[in-house]
């Protein structure tokens, strides 16, 4: 078990940088999970984490020890890749040894190890099979073991799941975080999906572009999104975005939207009026209003998903959506009434950062 | 009309066959032939009477064996050396960014161009002083040289089939580079590994022109020189060269019927992914 922490880490592919100076601690026994979009470096972290890719500059350390120059098999770091890199030549049972064979440890230890690991990812009846006589889900196992065979210091994941079928990803998330529970072993995990990200992480790292974006719980990042990137990324379907001004009115102020409409933030924020500002709502959390108290929307699609279901409809011309649980009986073309609670309301300023509105930022409890 | 397709294309099939097997059925027919039946009988698909008396002459009175020992040893040793230096040079070029790296692929490209021809007085000056003509070790080393290019960007290739990942899970498991090399991806490229063995060794098996050049007298002459030797200034002798012929496939064959599991694995590797 072992705790991590990046200072300032920078990479750099010829003249390319990738990554812009990341800092981040991770503490022993954490599970972080780094999510963003394709390319924006998360794969490159976690290999420097492992010692596969050269730190350009900045420092890493482990349990307090910095690990710059410290090749990959002195780190006592174990990875599961997305591809599962199974060594093909080798039995199910050979591949999970591997590590402890090339560490010598003695026979008896590495046989009580290997069918430790075995029963519990239920490999039993694999384990003189090479791993082309597998299925995908089994495969998957098969890497898992073979990282926990060693007891490491930290477990590094790169999209482990994202092979698997929804049924089976849904069946080994739940694995690891219940290893997780029992083991408390340091992780780090890359996913794309969102559910993975909220389900598994004592922390989220938001990254953009090589940059850390915002890092926290996964409801901080979900209730009080430090930016615009991050409140477009987390979430499906994906927050609302309303751009328009600041419009104080009497006591409260009010966002006018390039549309015309006006929604009121329900408090008072010291902005110039005209700052042009983003709005955004969840589409959870829009609600469906009488006619009478609300803004005129039209239904443009309906997306059923068995949950629930998802409206997009424009609100004068502006795209829209709204999830819903009640499956009210609308249908595409009909009329109705929206509204925009204001304790459900996001604003972002126009450099793209949040501005705190008292309703969430301040109760901060729900995390 | 999917059947007569079928037969259309195992009849093309079979005609290609016939037409590349065609030389070495007429080197065993020839090689099989009494001299006084060469040129009697006209063109006949099988001698009327056949006889061993060629290998027998060729085994028991010519300087063969010392031929196809030394072949033996040049082909051997050369594809060992060419096979291990362009395993390790595949694998740089296949997994490393260094600097020079287009230089050094430019050079052996450039290399591959030259027509040998140009190539072999200045080879004999260079080893000349050097005691290396007329030697088995010369030819060794320059059947290397000229092998060493094409083989690394072979192996390369196959390198190139192997993912990365498993290097870098071997590493993360505990194993240095070399380590990782030698015990995941190694293994791996047993396929590779043996088309080039196989490629080097007939190449040097059946190369003439250095041969020719660098040697002379029959103590370190190669096997295609020797062949050579039944041409008489007045007249060839036939059968018995075919006889040689037919003698210098055999570890050709047996050496392909050796590898040649891996060799097929090996064609087809790139086609699915492993
Ligand atoms: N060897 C390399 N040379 C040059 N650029 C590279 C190299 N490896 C990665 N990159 C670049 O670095 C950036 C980050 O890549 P990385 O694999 O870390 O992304 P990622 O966040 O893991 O993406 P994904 O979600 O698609 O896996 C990409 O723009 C990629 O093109
Ligand atoms: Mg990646």
């Amino acid at each position: 078990m072992a705790s991590i922490e990046m200072r300032d880490i920078v990479k750099i592919y010829g003249d390319h940088p990738v990554l812009h100076g990341v800092d981040l601690s991770i503490e022993d026994g954490e599970f972080i999970v780094l999510v963003g979009p394709s390319g924006c470096g998360k794969s490159t972290l976690l290999r420097m984490i492992a010692g596969l890719e050269s730190i350009s500059s900045g420092t890493m350390s482990i349990d307090g020890r910095e690990v710059n120059d410290l090749k990959p098999r002195d780190r006592d770091i174990a990875m599961v890749f997305q591809s599962y890199a199974l060594y093909p030549h080798m039995t199910v049972a050979d591949n999970m040894s591997y590590s402890l064979r090339l560490r010598r440890s003695p026979k008896e230890k590495i046989a009580a190890a290997v069918a430790a690991a075995s029963a519990k990812l239920g490999l039993d009846p694999f384990l003189a099979r090479r791993p082309k006589a597998l299925s995908g889900g089994q495969r998957q196992r098969v890497a898992m073991g073979r990282a926990i065979v060693r007891q490491p210091k930290a477990f590094l994941f790169d999209e482990p799941l994202s092979n698997l079928d929804a049924r089976l990803r849904e069946q080994m998330r739940a694995e690891i975080k219940r290893m997780h529970a029992e083991f408390g072993a340091t992780s780090v995990y890359v996913t794309h999906d969102q559910i993975e990200a909220m389900t598994l992480a004592s922390r989220i790292v938001a990254m953009n572009a090589g940059a850390v974006q915002q890092i926290g719980a996964p409801l901080e990042l979900y209730d009080r999104p430090a930016n615009l990137f991050v409140a477009g990324f987390i979430g499906s379907p994906g927050m609302n975005m309303l751009e328009g001004t600041m419009e104080p009115e009497s006591g409260t102020s009010a966002v006018r939207l390039v549309n015309g409409t006006t929604i009121s933030l329900g408090q008072a924020v010291n902005l110039p009026k005209g700052t042009s500002v983003t709005l955004g709502i969840r589409p959870e959390h829009v609600a469906i209003r009488p006619a009478a108290d609300g803004v005129a929307a039209s239904v443009e699609l309906i997306e059923p998903t068995g949950l629930g279901i998802i409206l997009h409809l424009t609100v004068h011309g502006l795209p829209f959506k709204i999830f819903s649980s009640d499956r009210a009986l609308l249908a595409p073309g009909s009329d109705l009434t929206v509204g925009f609670p204001t304790e459900r309301l996001h604003l972002f300023g126009p450099d793209g950062q949040r501005i705190a509105l008292g309703t969430l930022d301040a109760s901060g409890s729900t995390s | 009309m999917g059947i007569l397709l079928t037969i259309a294309h195992r009849l093309a099939i079979l005609a290609y066959i016939v037409f590349a097997l065609f030389p070495l059925y007429w080197l065993l027919k020839v090689s099989v032939t009494p001299n006084d039946l060469l040129y009697s009988e006209g063109v006949r698909m099988w001698p009327s009477h056949a006889t061993l008396e060629h290998y027998r002459y060729v085994i028991e009175n010519s300087a063969f064996p010392i031929f196809f020992r030394n072949s033996l040893i040049v082909a051997g040793s050369t594809a060992l050396a060419v096979t291990l230096i362009s395993s390790l040079s595949g694998y740089a070029l296949s997994r490393f960014v260094f600097r020079g790296k287009y230089a050094v692929v430019a050079l052996m490209l450039i290399t591959q161009m030259f027509p040998l021809v140009m190539l072999v007085a200045p080879i004999f000056k260079m080893l000349s002083p050097l005691g290396l003509t007329n030697s088995l070790t010369g030819l060794i080393i320059v059947y290397t040289a000229f092998n060493v290019p094409f083989a690394t960007f072979l192996m390369q290739s196959f390198f190139d089939g192997i993912p990365r990942d498993l290097e870098d899970a071997a590493m993360i498991d505990g194993a240095s580079r070399f380590t990782a090399f030698r015990q995941i991806i190694l293994p791996l490229t047993l396929p590779g590994i043996a088309a080039t063995l196989g490629f080097v060794f007939t190449a040097a098996w059946s190369e003439l022109l250095f041969a020719l050049m660098l040697i002379s007298g029959n103590d370190s002459a190669t096997f295609p020189v020797g062949l050579l030797t039944f041409v008489s200034k007045f007249s060839v002798d036939f059968g018995q060269m075919m006889a040689a012929g037919v003698m210098a496939l055999v570890p050709a064959c047996l050496f392909f019927l050796l590898i040649q599991r891996y060799l097929v694995q090996g064609l087809t590797a790139g086609a699915v992914k492993g």
